[in-house]
């Protein structure tokens, strides 16, 4: 009983020191003073008016929204191939493969940054909208790769073979068995990926020209120390952008397995 | 059994296949005749699967031709004949209805769905599975799931019916039930069936005839009967039941008597002496392994027909003879599988 108070305690701690900053932000947004200060004084709902009036802020959300959409969509087609891909390989080449595929993830998002910015300029291509969602579908496709998988390796081969036997030839096998089996996975796939395309801020700084997706807009702002109160209601935003969509991928893989990062 | 009984369904000709450097299966010959229960039976490895699996057009031959019904199918994906498999696993659907899995075949065919799902319920209905129809695989038992695979299969009333392993994986009171089920099946349908095991008792009380197979090749092909009797190597006797080698003699366990030594033997009986080593009692049989005189062992299986009074006939250490028809004992060829199992 005591062992079990203190592992409690450790929790309480562990979670305060992660939630409570986030709770502060949060409520900082509905504080009336134009500079963050504690005790909040009193409460309104004028900045989200003056945030949602916002140019700058609209167009960073529509680009994040259109970057992350985008790069999600890649990554289901991407991913899902190259899962396919990959598990009908032999264990030799899996490996290597494997290993190539999911890279990307492994690397310091600084790298993978850099490295793209570098390969743009060596190619003479302009920095834009195009270039922050390949940037995106880097990781964005390992997230997707990594959840179908994991779900294809608790598959039987015996399911495509048994499909093939009764007269299904390959695409009718595609559509009728294994998408539909692996449809949970893509879908968690790409909610998780949708989620860290939308709050990405490294590898985004190295491939955006002149525009601002969501958290570059944050990140200028804080660094000029302008508009703070609406930085607080974009952050707000962003949680609730970025919660729903990892909620909905915990539940969809809870139906069936583990969810794979 | 008619005419059109004896014809040839599946053949296989010089069919070889290998993985890596593994030779699986080495310039098989084989040949089914409609109509036929048609066993392979062999142990893990031996090819039995792989011979399988091509048939089913899951592999592809290095080399060597396929033939089913006269065409050769070698070059034909899985899709394109008219042969259905059960699967060990039993591979059934696990995100479709019951109803759903059986009328997969018939709606690949591009059956109407209306007809197909008739079809299907007729099909449950013969596995008495028609009141699940609308359940999903995993909310049924392994008997059922099963009867569905079966199912599945079987309204699509192919060539040829190919199942792998497919009692595997039940308890032995279920297997025994679908392994009568099964033999019905057969016999009621007349469809031709492939059936892989490595279970003797149900290769031998199921099959019209039996290929066993060894490293990748057939040993012998033949009815029960004339594999268990007439044995072409000691891998053949042995994995059919136990055996004695006594040099190129092969002597089955219950075709042996065992009396006191200094006892005549009648005309026509070959004998050896030796001394009990081992004796068990089973209930309905008593197995004696008697130390030869000359050098080695046989194992003696007597049905104990006389009721037992108190104590066994011989026990261990009493001097007896062996004794056998001449009949009984089967010459068999070079095989490097020898020695009692």
């Amino acid at each position: 009983m005591r062992s079990d108070a203190i592992i409690w305690a450790a929790v309480a701690v562990v979670f305060s020191f992660l939630f409570i900053p986030i709770i502060v932000i949060v409520l900082y947004a509905f504080s009336t003073a134009p500079i963050p200060a504690w005790p909040i004084a009193a409460f309104t709902l004028h900045w989200f008016a003056d945030t949602w009036a916002d140019q700058a802020v609209r167009q960073a959300l529509l680009l994040s929204l259109e970057v992350a959409s985008v790069a999600t969509v890649t990554a289901m087609i991407l991913g899902t191939l190259a899962a396919m891909a990959v598990a009908r390989m032999q264990s030799g080449a899996k490996e290597v493969v494997s290993f190539i595929a999911v890279l990307p993830i492994a690397l310091p998002g600084i790298l993978t940054g850099m490295a793209l910015a570098a390969y743009f300029a060596f190619w003479g291509i302009n920095l834009s909208y195009w270039t922050i969602v390949a940037g995106h579908a880097t990781f964005c496709v390992v997230i997707v790769y990594n959840n179908v998988v994991a779900r294809l390796r608790r598959m039987s081969h015996s399911l495509t073979d048994a499909s093939a036997d009764l007269g299904a030839d390959a695409f009718r096998t595609f559509r009728l068995i294994q998408l539909p089996m692996m449809a949970s996975a893509i879908g968690a796939g790409a909610l998780l990926a949708f989620a860290l395309s939308f709050d990405e801020v490294i590898v985004t700084t190295f491939t955006a020209g002149a525009q601002n997706t969501l958290p570059l807009w944050i990140f200028g702002a804080i660094r000029l120390g302008q508009q703070l109160p609406e930085v607080n209601v974009v952050v707000f935003a962003i949680i609730l952008f970025t919660a729903i969509p990892v909620l909905l991928a915990q539940k969809l893989i809870g139906e069936s397995g583990k969810v794979v990062r | 059994m008619d005419g059109t009984m004896q014809a040839p369904i599946v053949q296989l000709e010089g069919v070889a296949k290998s993985y890596g450097g593994t030779v699986a299966l080495a310039r098989v010959e084989l040949t089914v005749r409609a109509g036929e229960f048609f066993t392979l039976l062999g142990p893990s490895g031996s090819g039995k699967t792989t011979t399988l699996r091509l048939i089913a057009g899951f592999e592809r031959p290095d080399a060597g031709r396929i033939f089913l019904d006269g065409q050769d199918v070698a070059a034909l994906p899985p899709f394109e004949r008219a042969v259905n498999t059960v699967f060990q696993d039993y591979a059934l659907f696990p995100h479709l209805t019951l109803m759903e899995n059986v009328a997969y075949g018939l709606r690949a065919k591009k059956m109407p769905r209306v007809k197909a799902h008739e079809a299907a319920r007729r099909a449950l209905a013969a596995v008495q599975l028609e009141d699940f129809a609308v359940r999903k695989p995993t909310q049924l038992s392994g008997g059922q799931r099963q009867r569905v695979a079966l199912a599945r299969a079987m309204v699509n009333r192919p060539r040829v019916l190919l199942l792998d392993e497919p009692l595997g994986a039940l308890d032995l009171k279920l297997r025994h039930q679908m392994q009568q089920e099964l033999k019905h099946l057969q016999f009621e349908t007349g469809i031709t069936f492939i059936y892989v095991t490595h279970d003797q008792d149900e290769a031998l009380s199921m099959s019209d005839r039996i290929a066993v197979f060894n490293h990748g090749k057939i040993e012998q092909v033949g009815t029960p009967i004339e594999l268990y009797e007439r044995p072409a190597s000691a891998f053949v006797a042995n994995f059919l039941g136990s055996s004695n080698i006594l040099g190129d003699t092969l002597l089955r366990p219950e075709k042996l008597h065992l009396v006191p030594r200094a006892h005549a033997v009648p005309e026509g009986f070959e004998k050896r002496h030796g001394m009990v080593r081992e004796a068990i009692y089973f209930g309905a049989v008593t197995r004696t392994v008697v130390a030869l005189e000359d050098g080695g062992t046989l194992q003696v299986m007597e049905a104990n027909i006389v009721p037992v009074q108190g104590a066994l006939r011989f026990v261990v250490g009493d001097a007896v003879t062996v004794a056998w028809p001449r009949a009984a004992a089967v010459t068999i060829g070079n095989s490097d599988n020898k020695g009692e199992q």
